[in-house]
């Protein structure tokens, strides 16, 4: 695959960086919408089940704790492609991606015993706005995880040298904002209760 | 004037050069700061179930939430190190959101806690 050397920009920056910056802008709003829609509405529900009957903090800090790990080994992996190390990368990548795995299968249990509870997207306002944010994040980094083993793919096939290392560091920026936006609404959503 | 020639870019000037201001961290800064981040998380949920500082709570884990976000985007994210125009992009964002919280939550009757 042929690849265009590095063009001269108007900024003197790299243009698919500069609109991946400005994509997490957006999606800061997106977020940002989604979150105060939650505190708006999290304590108007006029039936149960509600916040405190359902939350299991102890396992959600696990989860928590496994976004942020991977935040840690993805940027491993782009230390590894900067630095030419093939084997390396491979390896935290895959392991990114399984992190990644992990996280949204917790969160699909999550949701499942939620469900059981008796809380649904239409079961009140909590129940439509949690599901509405944390869906949406899950659905983030299910799309990261598809990147991540894409770019994996890549790399077994050879295909991801060391001068292509921007494509693992635009991964590396959509996936460490995933982990930020988690880090707010683990704090938000389940730390801080009315 | 474009926005090179106010960065004193001269034409045929490579990218590159400019789009740093420092050389990215290493494995082992990367490992410190996770070590960092999961102390953090640790005092985080420890903080939760204490009694004696259910007054303080909030607060208390605003500091360590923003904390956490702020290693994440300096350190893993690297705006630490990459040029200002990034920065200037999604710090433009997060002022965004704020106005958006406090418009949101003022005017519609909203609460933190």
């Amino acid at each position: 695959m042929q690849h265009s050397p590095a063009l001269e920009t108007n900024t003197g920056l790299d243009n698919r960086k500069l609109l991946m910056w400005l994509f997490l802008a957006s999606e800061c709003l997106f977020f940002g919408s989604l979150i105060a829609a939650y505190l708006l509405y999290r304590d108007k529900s006029v039936t149960g089940p509600y916040p405190e009957d359902l939350f299991d903090i102890p396992f959600t800090s696990v989860s928590a704790f496994i976004l942020l790990m991977s935040s840690v080994t993805m940027v491993l992996a782009l230390a590894a492609i900067q630095r030419g190390d093939q084997h390396g990368l491979r390896i935290w990548l895959f392991t990114t991606a399984f992190l990644g795995i992990l996280f949204v299968s917790g969160q699909a249990f999550e949701f499942t015993e939620f469900n059981r509870e008796g809380l649904s997207l239409s079961t009140n306002l909590f129940g439509t706005t949690f599901f509405v944010l944390t869906g949406f994040h899950g659905a983030h980094v299910t799309v990261g995880v598809l990147i991540l083993l894409s770019l994996f793919v890549m790399a077994q096939r050879g295909r991801l040298t060391q001068a292509e290392s921007l494509h693992v560091e635009l991964a590396g920026l959509y996936w460490h904002f995933v982990d930020i936006v988690w880090i707010v609404i683990f704090t938000l959503v389940y730390l801080i209760q009315p | 004037m474009t926005l090179a020639e106010f960065r004193g870019i001269k034409p045929g000037q490579a990218a590159a050069p400019v789009h740093r201001r420092g050389a990215h961290p290493g494995p082992a800064e990367y490992i410190k700061i996770g070590l960092t981040l999961a102390v953090i998380t640790a005092v985080e949920v420890a903080v939760y179930y204490v009694d004696a500082l259910e007054d303080v709570l909030v607060p208390i884990l605003i500091v360590l939430s923003a904390l956490k976000f702020s290693l994440v985007v300096m350190w893993f994210m690297h705006l630490k190190f990459d040029s200002r125009l990034f920065s200037t992009f999604f710090v433009g964002g997060l002022i965004l959101v704020a106005a958006l919280f406090v418009i949101v939550l003022a005017t519609l009757g909203g609460a933190l806690v």
